[in-house]
Parts: C-alpha cells; sequence; structure tokens
C-alpha cells in the first residue's frame, strides 16, 4: 500500500522518527515557555544551556566517571544552579524593563557562552557513548526502532507531562502563576517571590540541561549544537503560543511530526517548514494556536 | 598593480630595499585567510588554516620582502564572503586570498578575484567546477575536488562489489558537485543509483535520511557532505544498525578532524580518499608536530596542509616574478613546478588545477591505533597524472 508514491510502511518509520525530534522540541520549548510564562523573559541562552547539559555530561564522564544515567540526575541540577546564578547576577535587574531588554541579554550571554566552548572545543564535536543497557534496537517490521530513541520518546513525555502537572494542577504551581499575575498581591501573603522566580528560571534551565544530556548520545557533544536548534524551538514556542505550558508540548510533538514528513516528500524545505508554518500562524492566531492575548 | 600612493609610500624605501619590492603593490605582500572560523568547517580550515599561514610564511626565505597576513570569517554565507573579499581588494590591498572552505562561497570570491584581477588560491573548497566551468585565470585550486574524490573513493568502493548506491547529498554547491562526479563514476564502472536524498547545510538529525537510504536496499550509502553533517550521519548510521544490516557508507569527504571527533569505534573500516596525512614521512610528520604545538594540539588537515603548500608556492612565484600583480603570479605558479615538503613534487595546470598524488585511505581499527591521530592505513596512492580529472574533461575555457 501507497500513499503519495511511497510505501505506508516507510512512512510509520518517518512519523516515529517525527515523534522522536519532537520530543526535542517539546522538551525544549517547554523550558521557553515556563520561564516567559512565569518571568517574561525571552530567554534565549536555552540553546547554550542545552548545549552546557550535553557537555557537563561528557565532563562527568570523563573527568569523574560518572555514567549517563547519574549524569542525567546530576546535569540539570548543575546546570540549573548556573542559570539560577545568571538569574539573581544579571536577569534580575531587568524585569523592570521592556521584553527586549532580556532578550537582547541572554543573546549576548548565549554568544558568550557558546564562543568559550567553541575556542576550546573547536567544532568537529566530542563523541558521547550510548549507555549499555540502552544500546542495540528493535525490528518493528516499519523500520529499525533502536532503544536509545524509544527511550528518548518516553522520557520526554514523562517530564512534559509532570512539569505541566506541576504548574497548572498543584499549589505551588498556583502560586508561581499568581505571582506572574500580581507579585505584590503574591509577596503580601508572606510568599518569596523573587526567590520563586530565581527557582522557576532554573527549573527552565534544568529542562534545558536534560535536553542536553538526552542528546548527547545521539548527535556529536558539540559547542555550536544549541544554536541552529534554538532558533525552530522559538518558532515551536511562538506557534505553541508564548508561555502556554500545554501549548508547547503539543506544538513541540506536532511540528516533529510535521518535519518527519516534509524530510520525506519535500526534504529540501525540512528546515523552512516549521517557519512557513510560523508565518500562517501568527497572520491567522497572533496569540499562537494555544496562547490568549493578554 | 600600482596606486599613487604606493608609489610615494615606497619611494624613501626603494634606496635600501631591492628592485624585488619596488613592484610589490605598497610595498607589501597582503595575505587573507578566508575561511569558517566559527561554524562547521571551522576546524577543518579555520584557524588551523590561519596557524598554517603563519607558518609558511615563517618557513619561507623572504629575503627582506614584507609578507603580512590578515583573516576573516565568511560565515559560509556567499554574500558575506564577497563583501570581505570586496573590502580586502579595494581597501585593504590584500593581494591573495587564501582557503575558503564551502563551495558556494569560494565560487563567488572565484568571481570577485576575477574582477579585480587579483589572486585565489583555494584550499578549502571541493566543487570541481573552480577548475571546470567556472576556471578563472586568477584562480588555483591547490589540495582537492569533488572529481578526485568521487573517482579515488567511488572507483575503490564500486570495485570492490559496492555497486549499487543511494546518496544523502548536502543540498548546496558542493554537495551535489561530489554527488554528481560521484554518480558518474559509479555509471562508468557499471554501477547503478537507485535513489538520492538532499538536506540542508547543518542538518542535525539524519535519521530520517538513513531511513529512506535503508529502505532502498542500495549496497553503498553515499554520504555528499562534510564535517559536522558526515559526522553525525555516521554516528546515527551506527545507531539505526545501517552497517549491522549489510549496507556499507561510503564519506565521500571525511576530514582527520572528523574521525578524530568520531572516535575510531565509530569510524573504523570507513574509506576515503585525501591528498594529505601527517604520518607519510619524516617532512609531514615534522611540520604536523610543529603545527600542533601551535594549534591547541589539533593536527593538520589536508585543507590546513593546503594553506601551506599553496602560500609557499605562491611566495615562491611572487619572488621569482619579483611582483604580486594577481594574473602574473597566477600564470608564473602554472609555469614553475611545485615542490614542498607536505604534498612534494607537482605542478598546476593551466585550467588552475594544482596536481599532486592521493591517498586511498582506510580508518584503522581501535587496537591498530597507536594514540590520538594515529588514524588511517594508506590503501592505495593514486598518482598526480591519474587522480584528478583529465584537462580535457572539465569543460574550462581557458583550455584551447
Amino acid at each position: 500500500m501507497e500513499i503519495f508514491g511511497i510505501p505506508t510502511q516507510a512512512l510509520f518509520g518517518q512519523l516515529l522518527i517525527g515523534l522522536i525530534n519532537g520530543s526535542f522540541y517539546a522538551l525544549l520549548s517547554l523550558g521557553l515557555a515556563v520561564i516567559f510564562g512565569l518571568l517574561n523573559i525571552i530567554n534565549f541562552t536555552h540553546g547554550a544551556q542545552y548545549m552546557m547539559g550535553a557537555f557537563c555530561a561528557y565532563f562527568l564522564l570523563t573527568k569523574l566517571g560518572i555514567g549517563y544515567w547519574w549524569a542525567l540526575a546530576v546535569t540539570p541540577l548543575a546546570v540549573g544552579i548556573i542559570g539560577m546564578v545568571i538569574e539573581r547576577l544579571m536577569l534580575a535587574r531587568l524585569y523592570k524593563l521592556d521584553h527586549l531588554y532580556g532578550l537582547l541579554l541572554t543573546f549576548g550571554l548565549a554568544l558568550i557562552i557558546q564562543g568559550l566552548f567553541r575556542n576550546e572545543y573547536g567544532t568537529s564535536g566530542i563523541p558521547y557513548a550510548l549507555p549499555q543497557e540502552l544500546a542495540g534496537g528493535h525490528n518493528l517490521g516499519f523500520m529499525f526502532l533502536p532503544n536509545y530513541r524509544a527511550w528518548v520518546i518516553l522520557a520526554s513525555i514523562v517530564v512534559c507531562l509532570a512539569t505541566w502537572f506541576m504548574i497548572e494542577k498543584t499549589r505551588l504551581g498556583a502560586y508561581l502563576r499568581a505571582a506572574t499575575e500580581n507579585p505584590q498581591l503574591v509577596q503580601a501573603f508572606g510568599i518569596n517571590v523573587p526567590r520563586m522566580i530565581t527557582l522557576t528560571y532554573g527549573f527552565g534551565v534544568a529542562l534545558a540541561a536534560f535536553a542536553g544530556v538526552m542528546a548527547a548520545p545521539i548527535y556529536q557533544v558539540n559547542p555550536l549544537m544549541g544554536a541552529d536548534l534554538i532558533i525552530v524551538v522559538f518558532a515551536v514556542v511562538v506557534i505553541g503560543g508564548m508561555g502556554s505550558i500545554m501549548g508547547s508540548i503539543v506544538t513541540g510533538f506536532a511540528l516533529g511530526l510535521i518535519e518527519g514528513l516534509t524530510k520525506v516528500f519535500y526534504p529540501e524545505a525540512s528546515n523552512t517548514v516549521i517557519f512557513i508554518i510560523m508565518a500562517i500562524v501568527l497572520m491567522i492566531k497572533p496569540a499562537g494556536l494555544f496562547g490568549t492575548q493578554r | 598593480m600600482f596606486s599613487n600612493r604606493s608609489i610615494f609610500a615606497a619611494a624613501p624605501l626603494a634606496v635600501a630595499a631591492s628592485l624585488a619590492q619596488a613592484q610589490i603593490s605598497d610595498g607589501v605582500v597582503k595575505i587573507g585567510v578566508l575561511s569558517d572560523m566559527s561554524s562547521l568547517y571551522s576546524d577543518i580550515g579555520g584557524g588551523g588554516s590561519v596557524v598554517a599561514a603563519r607558518m609558511a610564511i615563517a618557513d619561507f626565505p623572504t629575503k627582506g620582502m614584507k609578507v603580512e597576513l590578515l583573516s576573516a570569517d565568511h560565515l559560509n554565507k556567499p554574500d558575506v564572503g564577497s563583501s570581505i573579499a570586496r573590502q580586502w581588494y579595494d581597501v585593504d590591498k590584500v593581494d591573495v586570498i587564501v582557503d575558503v572552505p564551502t563551495s558556494s562561497v569560494a565560487l563567488a570570491i572565484n568571481q570577485v578575484t576575477r574582477e579585480k584581477g587579483k589572486a585565489f588560491l583555494v584550499s578549502g573548497a571541493a566543487s570541481s567546477d573552480l577548475t571546470g566551468k567556472a576556471c578563472s585565470p586568477n584562480t588555483i585550486h591547490w589540495t582537492y575536488d569533488t572529481w578526485m574524490l568521487a573517482n579515488g573513493t567511488g572507483n575503490a568502493i564500486v570495485k570492490t562489489g559496492g555497486d549499487s548506491w543511494y546518496f544523502i547529498t548536502a543540498d548546496y554547491a558542493f554537495g551535489l558537485a561530489l554527488e554528481r562526479d560521484t554518480e558518474a563514476v559509479v555509471l562508468k564502472n557499471g554501477g547503478k543509483v537507485l535513489g538520492k536524498v538532499r538536506h540542508p547545510l547543518n542538518a542535525q538529525d539524519f535519521s530520517s535520511f538513513l531511513l529512506q537510504a535503508q529502505a532502498s536496499k542500495a549496497k553503498i550509502i553515499g554520504l555528499a557532505n562534510a564535517g559536522g553533517d558526515t559526522t553525525n550521519a555516521i554516528k546515527q548510521a551506527a545507531e539505526f544498525g545501517i552497517v549491522k544490516g549489510g549496507q556499507n557508507l561510503a564519506g565521500l569527504l571525511v576530514f582527520l578532524s572528523d574521525i578524530h571527533g568520531l572516535g575510531l569505534d565509530k569510524a573504523q573500516g570507513l574509506i576515503f580518499t585525501e591528498t594529505f596525512y601527517w604520518d607519510l614521512n619524516d617532512q609531514t610528520r615534522g611540520f604536523a608536530r610543529r603545527f600542533a604545538a601551535a594549534n591547541s594540539g589539533k593536527y593538520p588537515t589536508m585543507v590546513q596542509a593546503g594553506v601551506y603548500s599553496a602560500i609557499t608556492h605562491y611566495l615562491k612565484a611572487v619572488t621569482a616574478l619579483k611582483g604580486d600583480d594577481g594574473t602574473k603570479v597566477i600564470a608564473k605558479m602554472k609555469e614553475l613546478p611545485t615542490d614542498d615538503p607536505l604534498f612534494g613534487k607537482g605542478t598546476v595546470r593551466i585550467d588552475g588545477r594544482a596536481l599532486h598524488p592521493a591517498y586511498l585511505v582506510e580508518v584503522k581499527k581501535p587496537s591498530e591505533s597507536k594514540g590520538p591521530y594515529d588514524y588511517y592505513k594508506i590503501r592505495a596512492t593514486i598518482p598526480a597524472d591519474q587522480a584528478f580529472r583529465p584537462l580535457s574533461e572539465g569543460g574550462c575555457p581557458l583550455v584551447k
């Protein structure tokens, strides 16, 4: 059986691949959405923080002999703390100003961080081995699915849903959302709003670092790995609606799928298709698919 | 090229200086290394090319001739590259531009250099069009080209049974030229091409393309791309069990830095063609050690070695000519035989193609390697007269 001249089997394979790439988009855009939704900061350092996650995993393995699974836990913590320091020292001074200032600061930081890593490690990338437990794969009939990629989808869905649940359904999430709406009032109830904001930024950054560790065994650990991805991820966030948690998750996976299909039907357009969709969405629904006008 | 300013500037010096310097524009030979300094090709050329250029100038007996070195980043964008080239030629009085990886940028600079009557020594770019339909009396293509890669690697693979191919191609001038030249070699040797897919430059994820290649059941998956694209494709092919499934990868353009980045366990057994390897003889080893010491321990790729070798020959021609007029120096470079410690003896052809031997190499197993950068076994040496496209087949208008 064929659909538009492509065997259905091949199509299933491509859809699954799309879902895997979508997992990365979802994880990264989720972090951005959390930071923008709760801090109103457009965090352009996100790509660099994703890259730092991958490098942190690499350092843990080569310098301290700490393997993948521990890296998955330690890295988000370590990079998240670096993120919190950046928030306290620099970002906190910009909250009263226009979004644009935060964007410029984080963009500059991203360039500096990437430049430093590039200077030290070049651009050919460094290998990071697959964890033994997830080596190999299964033949699904229509494609060979490496175990690691299956794990990426699973882990990403779990992390995304847990984050959504925490922000939308728990008391802590309610405080956070309230602090975004009216910080003075929430502070008046005895909640330390600045600390909460710092922790939230750290959490968003930790999500990026987590995605970086997930990516390390698939892609080369490369100083530029976040630079290209971040633009796509921003498009995902814009399409989903700036700051919408569920929006960024759903759009992340959906755009992975659409990009996957483009790679089959017209591969030359595979790196532009997301931006075409972004342009169309912005024309029809400027607040994004899941966003609400503020 | 004389400007009034340069005559006046040179006049007081002329008393002390030799006649040679009086004919050198501005009294200085200005060499500009234009490369990818910040993105996926910067380990192939980049800062290492600047190191190689500096070494070439230091090693050359300039006998009082002043040589200056500039460098810039073209960001792999043809428009950025040509505007830097114009600025260099018009304002900074640069005499020769060297390196320029990324074929689309090199083709643009090829054009600018010809308009301005300067000199262009290509080491980093690959498209064989630079000595084919786009050939110029102001350009020499030094290190390698797509025809040579296709011929070396393609021939060897088809002859050992790899007769059905699927191409994963970088979608710009270089990838398309490499695919075209390799396809011609495959078809000529009785093989067939089952399909191809084009990916954007600097694509991170290759799984979709690899899956399509897997479905084609071709024996050989030809990677007509370079740098980070090639390493990512090779790494992900291992993950999807492509080689275990009986298909083989052909890296059509692979550099030493790529193998270093991949690690031998992923790269072992790959076969490809290079024109320089540091461990060929005492001279190349000596050069590589000095180079590594100046380049934070990284050994030279063939592109960086090509920068050294091309500048050496350029300075030789400038000295012989006692002048640095671009068109004349290039003509002189074609006249003089080439001879340097890295590429050995060779010639430069009328279409601008530098001829030297090429090496078919195989990546060692981790157990065979003595340490970092001990990566290749030389499987065959392709003599200079067979390594490159015959003069008559390129379609270069300079060939009558």
